[in-house]
């Protein structure tokens, strides 16, 4: 077997390991990304995505905020104008939460219809391009 | 100053239209006067860029707020730093400053070109004023830096309180030099297929540009790490996000590129391969750019939503389709010249390199674009985060580490029984030592017990490298040790330099092992109370909350709160750690609050202390304590690399004078360092 036959092997082998982590790296860790609106609709028909890991995108609805800065929580409304789900999240909210700011939460949908935080992204109109101020 | 700007953009788009058309047809015809004329234009375009640059950091300057970037970007009470780095914080300025450092790469690589390279110029000059063209198009006609308001705001919206922080001064720009700087050895690629003459000469003639290159983006990426440290309060560096890995993206392609080079100039092999990577190289640095600006995959790195998106798009998919024409037509010429003679060579190594960062490459786009794929082929969008890109990457990159150990040490070719042994059998066991020594010290982290084991075999690898070479100059020229090490050095600086490189990589694969080692705790705690948090050395760590204090600061209300902390008992020191309340010159608030973490560094562990509010009315507040193993590392992990690398480009090591003949004298002298080394 010449050299170059072993290093096509060696090749394939190395493609086929980094192909597989993907694989299995996206089958064990990929989450589902939803909106309300797709969240409400999925979940009605199909009860398996309670409490398995989603993130779902949205707005904090303004006024929603409940801060508990002694127990560490804090409560929000996230909607897409569509649906909405109430969120608890226990921890530290990023420096651009507030209200009508476009979150992520990561977590997990309760049977009861509310969305146990484990991580809420806060996105501002932008690091780099502030929104001017109406 | 708007329409001097406004002006020199559309000379600077007249321009570059110009170069593009007479480069090509120069580089066709050779004529001498189309030539000249090619050259004159991109000095031209980058004089007219530099007067538009100028303009706007004269508005800038002046707090010209009539002018919307100005306004949008700044206020009365900002830094002068800051108001100087508004040029490139905002996306048209940032484009501005892009197509400008691009114009002065391009001259440079006009006016620094060897003169035997001659032939290759009026395509480089082509390519680079095409590229200019698109950034120069786009700011015209999509984000223009000098677009005047309806009226005069009396101050500035203010820069974001996120942004107004060293790293973030010279962090974009680094990055954008590496990003931008790529363009040049794309440039000479494409020039080398256009003009058919693809022996070694294009990357002889791009050696420097590349490594500076490597350089800037290593530093771009490193600063950025450094600043989303101390910047977001998350307690980490790096988080996989879409931006992030846009920036990652490039930097694993040209490591490749770097790697693969050396395989075409001393073997003649991977000619089309190289031609590939460098073009992957620059398309990947426009996606990075297009996926930062479009928004069109959600990133917490938010940037502006903006049509410049399209602008990108539209490039990306022409560059692609002219790209794949321009190497299909030429594929004949891309022969190999040798091939592949043995599986255990250092060719053989450096090919595992690139196809372990091409991997790697493919796995972070793969899963940065994975949204996008699962919501074409699934109609939802599934994504992936941080463990999808550890679990693929952390055994990829460990690969990684050990090829850097062993492809340094085996020889070219076809390395023999006693070549391997030679160079092998010290680091090995050195390497094991250490993996038995932490496994017996109770670590059980596989990981983290492997790439340290490798870290250890690569180190003794390069030290004994260096230890044989400074010995067999002591020998042979008589030279003292210290002497002998600094010539070492000195007169094979790209190997050496490469040595050193690899030393900082190592150090940056410490600091991601101690990150597997960090503890955390959110703790509410009232002025004496004290939380406690172990260490992964099993230090225990008290932190004693002192109180809150609140006063006002030049553009800034600051909350501050510090803790006292004392390890096993022993003072250690006050850390503090603030909210601040941005406001514009009339004292109105003009972001959301922004945390500044309170970081004590150290070169086992850091400190890392959020202050994540206070309990309304009273001084109890709200903490989050993280001990981070080793983090230290990682930034001079970076230093050490630039350090390398500098060494490896400085002046007078290349085959800038009488080449040929230095290389043989070069070659002559390894063998007989080869054979006294060998005798003993």
């Amino acid at each position: 077997m010449n050299a170059r036959t072993k290093f096509i092997i060696g090749a394939a082998l190395v493609t086929v390991t980094v192909g597989y982590l993907m694989a299995e790296g996206i089958k064990d860790t990929g989450v589902y990304f939803l909106m309300p609106a797709e969240l409400a609709e999925k979940v009605a028909t199909d009860p398996s995505l309670y409490n398995v890991g989603i993130r779902v995108g949205g707005r904090v609805v303004a006024g929603s905020v409940d801060r508990d800065v002694a127990a560490q929580t804090v409560a929000f409304r996230v909607t897409d104008g569509q649906e909405t789900f109430p969120v608890v999240y226990r921890g530290i909210v990023p420096d651009t939460f507030s209200d009508n700011v476009e979150v992520v939460v990561e977590g997990r949908l309760m049977t009861d219809g509310t969305l146990r935080a484990t991580n809420v992204l806060a996105k501002c109109g932008s690091k780099y391009e502030t929104t001017p101020k109406a | 100053m708007t329409v001097l700007g406004q002006l020199s953009l559309g000379l600077a788009l007249l321009l570059a239209a110009w170069g593009s058309v007479v480069g090509f047809v120069a580089g066709r015809t050779g004529r001498p006067e189309l030539i000249r004329s090619a050259r004159r234009s991109v000095e031209a375009l980058f004089g007219v860029l530099a007067v538009a640059s100028v303009a706007l950091l004269v508005a800038l300057i002046r707090h010209d707020f009539n002018v919307e970037y100005v306004a949008l970007q700044t206020s009365r009470n900002l830094p002068i730093v800051y108001t100087i780095a508004a040029f490139y914080s905002g996306q048209s300025g940032s484009l501005l400053f892009w197509a400008f450092i691009l114009s002065g790469f391009a001259a440079a690589a006009q006016w620094t070109t060897p003169g035997r390279y001659r032939h290759l110029m009026p395509y480089v000059g082509a390519v680079t004023c095409v590229v200019t063209l698109f950034f120069v198009t786009t700011i015209l006609f999509a984000a223009s830096p000098f677009e005047r308001l309806p009226f005069t705001p009396a101050d500035g919206n203010g820069m974001n309180p996120q942004l107004q922080n060293p790293g973030m001064a010279i962090h974009p720009p680094m990055l954008y030099l590496g990003y931008i700087s790529i363009a040049i050895p794309f440039a000479f690629a494409v020039a080398a297929l256009l003009s058919r003459r693809l022996d070694a000469g294009w990357i002889h003639a791009i050696r420097k540009w590349t490594l500076l290159s490597w350089i800037f983006l290593s530093v771009g990426v490193t600063l950025g790490m450094w600043w989303a440290y101390v910047e977001l309060g998350w307690g980490g560096y790096w988080a996989w996000d879409p931006v992030e890995n846009a920036s990652f993206l490039p930097w694993l392609t040209m490591t490749a590129f770097l790697h693969s080079v050396m395989v075409q100039e001393k073997r003649g092999m991977l000619k089309k391969w190289n031609v590939v990577l460098i073009m992957l190289s620059f398309l990947l640095s426009i996606f990075g750019t297009f996926i930062t600006r479009s928004g069109i995959i959600s990133s917490v790195h938010s940037f502006a939503q903006s049509s410049i998106g399209y602008f990108f798009l539209v490039f990306l998919v022409v560059a692609i389709i002219a790209l794949g024409w321009l190497l299909w037509s030429r594929l004949p010429l891309l022969h190999t010249e040798t091939r592949l003679e043995s599986m255990v060579s250092r060719e053989a190594g450096f090919l595992f390199n690139n196809l372990l960062l091409v991997g790697i490459a493919f796995s972070v786009l793969w899963g940065t674009l994975f949204p996008i794929i699962s919501e074409l082929f699934r109609g939802t969008q599934v994504t992936v985060g941080p463990p999808f890109f550890n679990r693929v990457n952390i055994p990829i990159g460990l690969a990684l580490l050990a090829l850097t150990g062993i492809g340094p040490l085996i020889a070219w070719r076809r390395a023999s029984p006693k070549n391997l042994r030679r160079h092998l059998v010290v680091p090995t066991a050195i390497g094991a030592v250490v993996a038995v020594l932490l496994v017996s010290g109770g670590v059980t982290d596989f990981y983290s017990i492997v790439a340290l084991a490798l870290a250890a075999f690569v180190t003794a690898g390069i030290v004994q490298e260096f230890v044989r070479g400074v010995g067999a100059r002591h020998r042979l020229h008589g030279e003292n040790h210290a002497l002998a090490f600094m010539r070492l050095i000195g007169r094979n600086r790209r190997r050496y330099g490469g040595y050193i490189v690899h030393v900082g990589i190592v150090i940056y694969f410490l600091g991601f092992v101690g990150m597997a080692f960090k503890s955390e705790m959110e703790a509410s705690l009232k002025p004496g109370e004290t939380a406690t948090l172990r260490s992964a050395y099993g230090h225990e760590y008290a932190f004693t909350h002192l109180g809150i204090s609140q006063y006002e600061a030049l553009n800034r209300f600051v909350t501050a709160a510090s803790v006292e902390v004392q390890r096993d008992g022993q003072r250690v020191g006050i850390v503090r750690s603030e909210k601040r309340q941005h406001v514009d010159s009339f004292g109105r608030p003009s972001f959301e609050p922004s945390t500044e973490a309170g970081i004590r560094s150290g070169l086992l562990l850091d400190l890392y202390v959020v202050f994540a509010g206070a309990i309304a009315g009273t001084e109890e507040a709200v903490y989050r304590f993280t001990i981070n193993p080793l983090v230290w590392w990682v930034w001079f992990g970076g230093v050490v690399l630039v350090f390398g690398g500098a060494v490896t480009m400085w002046p007078g090591g290349g085959p800038t004078k009488g080449a040929p003949r230095r290389r043989v004298a070069g070659y002559s002298v390894q063998i007989v360092e080869e054979k006294v080394a060998e005798k003993v």
